[in-house]
């Protein structure tokens, strides 16, 4: 658990974060979002002390941040930034090794550590344990930052626009291997971005940011069809937020039983139930077909999925 | 830069070709400072040993330049300059009356065109071969390693530099000790203050252009009017405490050589360290710091350890000029390797004026090398 509390950062005359308090639960994924100057890095930046706030106070696990020297509170949390920050000079093994050096592990557990994440993040240790940043892929390099930043096994990561440098197939790639490190270690996550569809595809919470302020922090759909303020609905686009709200549902949840006693080998087309509405509803129009099964991913079906039925859940309400 | 194959090459060969029947081969002088006769490599020697000399020769001379293949070329320019070297040993032994410590011989335009252009072909062919960093230090200890032998065995003897050695033998190592600790012990306090103000120009943007103006200014003072300038104080701080005086800071001497070379110094450690830290990512200093690093661990397993290849140029510079700048010391009684120099200018004695020419240019370079290769290592990694 994060409590954010009436944090103020204030340079000369000017705030450029003013007065936000949230609270972020333990083992989710907390998206803020916002155009450029509108103080998402820097809130993100006063959860680790890079910054240090004018007033209010932060409270990881209910202890105040104020009272750990910086580099302590640091090395307990994960830090990825734009463009990874890996450092050129030392090989993969040796950047993911940093923070557990820092914090004096012995030499067999760190090693044992850097196998296991290398493991994780789908590089061969090895072939890549001993290559330096500069030899690998900008999607390698990407990951190995991830990687870095937990090795020491924080409780929290911090994310300031970690995928932005990336081309959008990799990035893709990138949020889904995020989602399922989450899952695997239950790592509570502030990712910063200004991309909207990034923050509606892993944000579990989203907190929209303007001007320093903190102008609705809410579950995605609710930003979506309840926004309490012009600049959040013109930020989450007024054009496609159908289609938005049919991303955020999974066909599971929507299908409706009662079909289950056909076998699934009569069923015709089928989807998984872990797809989301949208890409069903593309799925039924490039086929032309009105109504789909969903599977559970043990092989059972799960109900029948029609347009209409689908419709119905692209509307408010 | 490697030479192009073709019209410079052919252009050493007839520079070889030349050399080999017009030039002067060696001097030789009734005494040190009399004026001498100078003779062919031909008239230098014996018939029969100066024919197999001149075959030798035009041999390895033609297949250095003609050759398409650099080992073949490196391996005729090391064996040209090798004979170069014997024939001019033989030679000297050959026109050395017996017994006589009066007559000298000396090595002739004809020898150091020849030894210069093998030298040259062979440094060119080695270079093609883009050696690692440590094979290019054995090169060199190697090089080493076959001119301490053929010194300590004695081959030189009879050559004029070598009788000036003879004579000056005990003060040569005492100047050459004196040589290196002037130039290290200007080098080691110019590192140990230039990388602190290098990064006090990095961090404080606003004292870099007053500092970086002011070693420049340093710069510009020709070192034999620095010397002057600090004769001055120096003198009056050795009268004023004589503790002073007695620990050896005087206003000849060693003291104001050590301090103006120090001062010379400052300006490649300083800029260098400033714009080596200015060339790390402020992306690779963010991830360090959010990661929990200390700012001390930030600057020396970040920002230095990045910085390190341009500052070790930097030093590798202040050695190269320190090396060279140490024989003006000896104007002013600083010692080292000048004392030859300035010695033998007065006395017209140009074999002692080598005697301390030729050693302060192989230290340089040698220390060039040395530095140079270290530079490379530490670039490997990244680009």
């Amino acid at each position: 658990m994060i409590e954010i509390e009436s944090l103020t950062k204030q340079y000369g005359p000017t705030t450029v974060v003013d007065d936000v308090s949230m609270s972020i639960a333990s083992g989710s994924i907390t998206v803020i979002v916002g155009t450029s100057g509108s103080g998402k890095s820097t809130l993100l930046r006063m959860i680790n002390k890079l910054i240090e706030p004018t007033r209010g106070r932060v409270l990881i696990e209910g202890r105040d941040t104020a009272l750990t020297p910086a580099p302590l509170l640091r090395r307990k949390i994960g830090y990825v930034i734009q463009g990874n920050g890996l450092f050129p000079h030392r090989t993969v093994a040796e950047n993911i090794a940093t923070v557990p050096k820092l914090l004096g592990w012995e030499v067999a557990r760190i090693r044992a550590r850097v196998d296991e994440l290398l493991k994780v993040f789908q590089l061969d240790p090895r072939e890549y344990a001993g290559k330096f940043p500069y030899q690998l892929s900008g999607g390698q390099q990407q990951r190995v930052g991830v990687a870095r930043a937990l090795a020491a096994e924080p409780a929290v990561l911090l994310m300031d626009e970690p995928f932005g440098a990336l081309d959008p197939i990799i990035r893709g790639k990138a949020q889904d291997d995020l989602l399922e490190i989450q899952r695997r270690f239950g790592t509570t996550v502030v990712l910063v971005t200004h991309d909207m569809d990034e923050a509606f595809r892993l944000g579990e919470r989203v907190a929209v940011m303007n001007q320093g302020r903190v102008l609705q922090y809410d579950r995605p759909t609710a930003l979506l069809t309840r926004p309490i303020d012009p600049f959040v609905s013109r930020l989450t686009g007024t054009a496609d937020r159908s289609l938005r709200l049919l991303s955020l549902i999974k066909a599971g949840e929507a299908a409706v039983p009662g079909t289950a006693a056909e076998p699934a080998a009569a069923l015709g087309p089928t989807v998984s139930a872990d797809a989301s509405l949208r890409e069903v509803l593309c799925d039924l129009l490039w086929r032309g077909a009105a109504a789909v099964s969903v599977l559970n991913p043990d092989g059972t079906a799960a109900g029948t999925l029609t347009v209409g039925g689908i419709l119905a859940r692209g509307k408010p309400g | 830069m490697p030479i192009p194959i073709g019209k410079g090459r052919r252009l050493q060969g007839w520079r070889q070709g030349a050399a080999l029947g017009l030039l002067p081969f060696v001097v030789v002088k009734a005494s040190r400072i009399a004026s001498g006769e100078a003779l062919s490599l031909i008239g230098s020697m014996p018939r029969t040993w100066a024919a197999a000399v001149v075959v030798l020769l035009a041999a390895a001379a033609l297949s250095a330049t003609f050759t398409a293949s650099d080992r073949v070329r490196l391996c005729a320019a090391l064996a040209g300059v090798v004979l170069t070297a014997v024939a001019v040993a033989r030679a000297a032994d050959a026109l050395t009356p017996a017994g006589s410590r009066i007559v000298r011989i000396s090595p002739g335009v004809g020898f150091w065109v020849l030894l210069i252009a093998f030298a040259l072909i062979a440094t060119n062919a080695l270079t093609r071969f883009r050696l690692s960093p440590a094979l290019r230090v054995v090169c060199l200890l190697g090089a080493a390693a076959l001119l301490y032998a053929a010194f300590a065995g004695g081959l030189f003897d009879t050559l004029s530099i070598m009788r000036e050695y003879a004579v000056n033998a005990d003060r040569f190592s005492r100047e050459a000790r004196q040589h290196v600790l002037l130039a290290l012990g200007s080098l080691a306090p110019a590192v140990m203050v230039g990388i602190p103000i290098g990064i006090l120009c990095h961090r404080v943007p606003r004292v870099k252009g007053a500092i970086l103006q002011t070693l420049n200014l340093i710069q510009t003072i020709p070192s034999i009017a620095l010397f002057g300038i600090l004769m001055v104080p120096l003198a009056a701080i050795a009268e004023a405490f004589p503790w002073a005086g007695e620990l050896g800071v005087h206003g000849i001497g060693a003291a104001p050589a050590v301090i103006a070379l120090f001062l010379y110094a400052l300006l490649p450690v300083v800029a260098n360290t400033a714009v080596g830290l200015g060339r790390v990512s402020p992306a690779t200093v963010e991830a360090a710091r959010g990661m929990g690093m200390t700012h001390w661990q930030v600057l020396r397993q970040v920002e230095f350890a990045l910085a390190l290849p341009v500052i070790l140029t930097g030093i590798r510079i202040v050695l190269v000029q320190n090396i060279g700048l140490v024989t003006i010391a000896a104007l002013i009684g600083g010692g080292g390797f000048g004392t030859f120099v300035f010695q033998g200018i007065g006395q017209t004695a140009i074999d002692l004026v080598l005697l301390g020419a030729i050693p302060t240019v192989a230290l340089a370079f040698s220390c060039a090398v040395v530095l140079d290769a270290l530079v490379d290592t530490l670039n490997r990694s990244p680009p």
